[in-house]
């Protein structure tokens, strides 16, 4: 009898063989890894597991709960016992990650040692942490917990993870494959074939390195031959050392490519018209005492090691054969100079019942009484069909008794189709006709839905669909694969090996009451590790009807749900896409280091360092704010007073041009929505200006009601928030600064009164919009300025009231002014119940209007004058200032309030609030009792009037003269996304000049073009401007002087001109409004877009990784127009190749300019990106 | 992730969409019981089954649409003269 070794061969104890074709390895290359620390070869195309195997090293881990010396099992991606620790990553899978130069490998959660753990003590405790001894076992006292914790974590399983690891870099991308394929063996590989020779677009995806499936060592050379085929084809994009993690709805499919050059995983999101399930068999292990012992392995795991990786398994085996790859296994293994002592015969009734030996096989017990000296044995009992996808499309898979395994239903979806290993049996050439049948028939069925989709979407160029193919050939009939049903011997074993959850621990379970698939299943966690119940899920099910007298088939399986394999979480985080808004100003907010902050996505200055000092900066004298995040709607048309009348609770049919009204917008339940002032500019043309955080909830609210309920109503609605940079002026001075630099407004107090609004020429800037409103109670203008000049027109403020003292003051300064007047905030003083009559809006109300949203509750509230009130509170001790949301006593100790707002007053110096309070308590000067968080109580009372300081509003009544206006310097206009060095100026507007040469390779490059005028039209999609324009909603036409005309929506067109030609685009474009004499609305949307240009051969796939629609050419033709989410904004895509080579201009609100170019960008770093220059043509 | 047929833009991923509710008729205002009103408010069919909808299209063409959909199978279509 030969000596051999079990444990431990070390570097180069000589257990690789003879080069073998078709193997993985590269024998003429040799890498250097370490493993614990001892030093290792391996050549490149080996697994770390099979470069260790090959210098005889046997043993990888310790399991999960008992610390059991395991080994190789399966030797692919899914072998339980060979997870290992690769530098920093923990949990790498041993038998598929491939061998890296200098790597370093180490065993993990063993302790000191692989060979020697101590954690191996567990085995002795064995009986005393039976299944489900989790939820028995360290529960009390519950004092010990941490105590517990402690020792527990030094028992967990899995690797390390290092603090400090460097973040790695994840990005995603969307597909929409006609046809995805998942599996690439044989079946795999005929059907993408057949269906891209049918027309479609392919991915094929395949778990393992390389394309072939079980092929690679069954039968090396065909499976070459077929993946050069696939490669060589086409229409076929192969994704290897990737898997298919789910299905969702309608083929909606995540995808996980492993191989990422310099970052981690990558997510495919792919919606895929047809699904083409190929994922073939696995072997699973038998269930006998000692199953888990290092040298017990599967008949798949011998063919691996010794066909792709030339690796002799062991020296003496017992091979227990049930089927055709334990025999061709017996072979390989005579192939490779092992002694194959004894073949069990499953077929004939031959069974193995126990393995000997402590840390490695040392002889095989038959059922026979017999005992064989070995150090291998290998088990071919079974095959498992892997049909999660199927179950994840809905299909029952059903047990065969006579296969023994689960075979696909056959039910659920028309576009999910199964082929290959895993619908049925046959030889290679019936399986590769049923898959080229199937591949067929799923791309008949994709090219099918595709023309559906083509034919519903309006970006296409005309060109006429070939109607889809309808002559499916047949699928030949696989046979019903016949196997002995072999699962138990009639020792207990392990039946999941990655759980430590053995059969007699499944036998306790039933005992205990756990008796059906999915009790036991969670009472005992079998099923539940890494492998989720590929190895294991058939043993555990035939245990459980062994134990409980059923059928397999009576039994039922658990629930395949996705992941089908795990995933790294920053994968599935992909980058962050947190689209963010910036106004005109905010560089010079930053350079001020004022204290930001996130106001809904807009960052906002809350102060420049002292709030109260702002405070009375703006009382004494003259303050600035930049309120540009306020929502700002466009309103044209004959019937907006209408509207207005309809949406907001007071009157407004009659309001003058150069008026203003403040507006109170309710829901149908009466309860306040929003708020805002809306100026009437002229005849039809109304400016309605929204809180900020309510602007597109406001939008969306007023679209609504025109598009569902008064579609017959003439009113055009265009969203005009980051059109404008928005500053209020504030303070007793205000007038003597904002007159220094408009032109064309008399500002004295007799011609613009409060609440009037004028339109004219700031600091050299036309066309801005002037308000004189007064959210903080003094006289104040707000000046809505085009958004490009929004900085030159705020450095102008700061340069000409610098001897006025004029100073820049943030939201919170606003906040405390406003609260000393008493100005609610809807959403600070009101919540989600409180209708009007309950926010001191008693006198806007005007129940003797017609019907208005809101008017019936709202007259029920008055009826009932139930609700609370709100009203003004002075704490008794001015020093306290109360905590927001503290609470307000009534006598009875019950709660009768809160405090709303709250703030110290530098006017008054005293503390000041608004509350929400019972009605009882809401007289003026009642005494309230106000609970603070940490349970002090303090005593407040109600104030005569809301408003803390000028109560009368005299401060309003300031009239000054207006002074002259001074020079101005020449305005400049910025584009919201940074120009790189060098800038330059043209046309007024502040550009970018570097050029990028990569535009001359076709390479991808990125550009500014935001300074390019862009006028909006509104009007009639079938009418007389729609026809004169020359083109509908989803494509785009060139006009006669050369401006391009977008259809960007169902009667909405965008029209693009060169820098600086906006004023004669809006004179032409607003006569052939006239002309037609429809409703139209023609407005100036220079300022009010952020437009960039992306160009260059790879343009389509960078906008595969930030945007989920279908980017191909039938779909997104040269000319086509759409809107979508790109990089979770909103933004219009408009492709207009340049001179052949792909290019698509983008646009999006003009504030998140900057986040679009900036996601654009880092999307583009694996193409090279560069950034080119912004045109300065007058000619686009 | 389902897709909704946009009648205007073709079919998209629902996460484009904002689900505006089962379709209900407003009575009459003016006429209106609070009884009849806070049914109107608050109360829907809520079947497991098909329900008609309000949809709007807010990361594409802006428009509301009602769309038929299965609330189990999440099967879905356009309601005849959706655009």
């Amino acid at each position: 009898m030969t000596r051999w070794r079990t444990q431990g061969g070390g570097p180069g104890a000589g257990m690789r063989i003879a080069q073998r074709s078709g193997e993985a390895i590269d024998r003429t290359r040799n890498l250097q890894f370490s493993w614990n620390g001892r030093t290792y070869s391996a050549h490149p195309g080996d697994t770390i597991v099979s470069a260790l195997a090959a210098s005889g090293e046997r043993v990888f881990s310790r399991s999960f709960k008992y610390h059991r010396p395991r080994g190789l099992l399966t030797a692919s991606f899914h072998d339980p016992g060979c997870m290992v620790q690769v530098g920093d990553e923990p949990n790498v899978r041993g038998a598929h990650r491939l061998v890296e130069q200098g790597m370093r490998v180490a065993s993990q959660n063993t302790w000191p040692s692989l060979r020697f753990d101590l954690k191996a003590v567990n085995q002795l405790a064995g009986r005393f942490m039976p299944s489900g001894f989790y939820y028995k076992t360290f529960m009390k006292p519950e004092a010990l917990w941490p105590a517990y914790e402690s020792v527990l974590r030094r028992f967990v399983h899995a690797g390390e993870i290092f603090p400090d690891t460097p973040h790695g870099y994840h990005d995603k991308r969307y597909a929409h494959p006609d046809v995805l394929v998942a599996g690439g063996g044989p079946a795999g590989m005929s059907a993408a074939l057949a269906a891209a020779r049918a027309g479609a677009t392919v991915m094929l995806v395949e778990e393992e390195y390389r394309l072939g499936g079980h092929l690679r060592w069954e039968d090396p050379a065909t499976a070459a031959a077929m993946a050069e085929q696939v490669r060589s084809t086409e229409g076929i994009e192969v994704l290897c050392n990737a898997a298919v993690l789910g299905r969702y709805d309608e083929n909606w499919m995540a995808v996980v490519e492993r191989d990422r050059p310099g970052a981690g995983e990558r997510l495919v999101k792919a919606r895929a018209r047809t699904l083409v399930v190929a994922a073939g068999l696995i072997e699973r292990p038998y269930v006998f005492a000692g199953n888990d012992t290092p040298g017990v392995m599967l008949s798949t795991a011998v063919r691996r090691l010794v066909n792709l990786y030339g690796v002799r398994p062991g020296h003496r085996a017992v091979v227990l054969t049930a089927n055709s790859s334990g025999d061709a296994a017996a072979e390989d293994l005579r192939a490779a100079g092992v002694e194959v002592a004894h073949v069990a015969d499953a077929r004939a009734g031959a069974d193995v019942r126990r393995v000997r030996g402590r840390g490695g096989v040392r002889a095989v017990e038959l059922a026979d009484g017999r005992s064989v000296e070995a150090d291998l044995l290998v088990t071919a009992t079974g095959w498992t069909a892997p049909t999660s996808l199927l179950n994840m499309a809905g299909d029952v898979p059903v047990y065969s008794p006579k296969a023994a395994r689960f075979l696909p239903g056959g039910r659920g979806d028309d576009h999910v189709l199964a082929t290959g290993g895993i619908a049925g049996d046959g030889t290679l050439d019936e399986l590769c006709a049923h898959a080229e049948a199937v591949g067929t028939i799923g791309a008949h069925r994709a090219l099918a839905r595709r023309h559906t989709q083509l034919s519903a979407v309006p970006t296409r160029n005309g060109a006429p669909l070939s109607p889809p193919s309808v002559d499916d050939p047949a699928v030949p009939a696989l046979a019903v694969p016949e196997h002995p049903e072999l699962f138990r011997s009639d020792t207990h074993g392990m039946v999941d090996l990655s759980e430590d959850v053995s059969s007699k621990d499944l036998y306790e379970a039933v005992a205990e009451g756990y008796d059906s698939a999915e009790l036991a299943k969670r009472y005992t966690t079998a099923t539940m590790g890494p492998t989720q119940g590929k190895l294991e899920t058939i043993n555990t099910i035939a245990v459980i009807a062994q134990a409980t007298g059923r059928s397999i088939a009576e039994t039922g399986t658990t629930t395949w749900r996705p992941m089908y394999v795990p995933v790294s979480l920053g994968a599935l985080a992909g980058r962050t896409f947190e689209p963010v808004r910036y106004s005109p100003m905010h560089r010079w907010h930053q350079d001020q280091h004022a204290q930001q902050m996130v106001a809904g996505q807009w960052m906002r200055p809350e102060h420049y360092g002292d709030p109260a000092a702002e405070v009375r900066a703006v009382r004494d004298g003259v303050g600035i704010i930049d309120v540009t995040p306020i929502g700002k709607l466009d309103l044209r048309g004959p019937d907006v007073p209408r509207l207005l009348n309809l949406l907001y609770v007071n009157k407004w049919s009659k309001l003058g041009i150069g008026r203003v009204r403040y507006g109170v917008m309710c829901a149908e339940d009466g309860v306040v929505l929003d708020d805002g002032v809306t100026g009437r500019l002229d005849e039809n043309h109304y400016l309605m200006s929204t809180t900020s955080s309510g602007a597109a909830m406001v939008w969306e609210w007023v679209e609504n009601w025109l598009q569902t309920e008064h579609p017959d109503w003439q009113v055009h609605v265009t969203p005009v928030t980051t059109g404008y940079a928005s500053i209020n002026v504030a303070g007793p001075r205000s007038r003597e600064l904002v007159g220094r630099l408009t032109e064309g407004v008399d500002l004295s107090a007799e011609a613009f009164g409060y609440m009037q609004v004028r339109t004219g020429s700031v600091a050299g800037v036309d066309d801005c919009v002037i308000w004189r409103i007064g959210f903080t109670g003094e006289l104040s203008y707000e000046l809505h300025v085009p958004a490009g000049y929004g900085l030159h027109v705020w450095e102008a403020l700061l340069e000409h009231g610098r001897d006025l003292g004029v100073a820049p003051f943030g939201v919170e300064a606003q906040r405390i002014l406003r609260l000393e007047k008493g100005h609610l905030i809807v959403g600070q003083d009101t919540d989600g119940l409180t209708k009007a009559y309950s926010a001191g809006l008693d006198w806007a109300v005007k129940l003797d209007k017609d019907d208005f949203v809101g008017k019936p509750e709202l007259a029920w509230q008055h009826e009932a004058e139930d609700g609370s009130r709100l009203v003004g509170v002075q704490p008794l001790d001015p020093r306290v200032v109360p905590p927001e949301a503290s609470q307000i006593l009534a006598d009875d100790g019950t709660i009768a309030g809160r405090i709303t707002s709250s703030r110290m007053s530098p006017t008054l110096n005293r503390s000041i609030c608004l509350a929400q309070v019972d009605k009882a308590i809401s007289v003026p000067g009642t005494k309230l009792t106000v609970r603070l968080p940490d349970e002090e109580h303090i005593e407040a009372r109600v104030t005569e009037s809301l408003a803390h300081v000028d109560p009368e509003g005299v401060r309003q009544k300031i009239d000054t003269p207006a002074p002259g206006l001074r020079p101005q310097a020449p305005p400049v206009a910025r584009s919201p996304i940074a120009p790189g060095d060098p800038v330059t100026t043209a046309v007024g507007w502040e550009v970018g000049a570097q050029h990028s040469e990569a535009a001359l390779r076709q390479a991808l490059t990125l550009a500014d073009y935001t300074p390019l005028a862009k006028v909006a039209v509104r009007a009639e999609p079938d009418g007389k401007l729609a026809a004169g324009l020359g083109t509908r909603f989803g494509r785009t036409a060139r006009d006669a002087d050369a401006s391009l005309v977008v259809g960007s929506g169902p009667g909405e067109w965008l029209v693009l001109a060169g820098i600086g030609e906006q004023d004669k685009l809006l004179t032409r474009l607003r006569g052939t409004a006239e002309e037609s004499a429809e409703f139209t609305s023609v407005i100036d949307l220079t300022h009010g877009r952020a437009l960039v240009r992306l160009t260059g051969m790879h343009a389509s796939d960078l906008l595969a990784k930030v945007c989920g629609v279908d980017l191909s050419d039938d779909f997104v033709p040269d000319g086509a127009a759409f809107r979508t989410s790109v990089a979770k904004l909103v933004t219009d895509v408009v492709r207009a190749d340049d001179a052949g080579v792909p290019s698509y201009l983008l646009h999006c609100e003009r504030s998140s300019g900057q986040y679009l170019f900036d996601a654009l960008l880092d999307a583009g770093g694996e193409f090279g990106i560069e950034v080119d220059a912004c045109p300065t043509s007058p000619t686009l | 992730m389902i897709q909704l047929p946009c009648p205007w833009c073709g079919p998209r991923n629902v996460t484009e969409f904002r689900h505006h509710g089962e379709v209900v008729s407003r009575p009459d205002a003016s006429s209106s019981t609070p009884r009849e009103w806070r049914r109107y408010l608050y109360f829907r069919r809520n079947a497991a089954g098909w329900v008609e909808e309000n949809w709007y299209h807010t990361a594409g063409c802006r428009r509301f649409f009602r769309l038929r959909r299965h609330t189990v199978s999440n099967e879905n279509h356009l309601v005849e003269g959706a655009r």
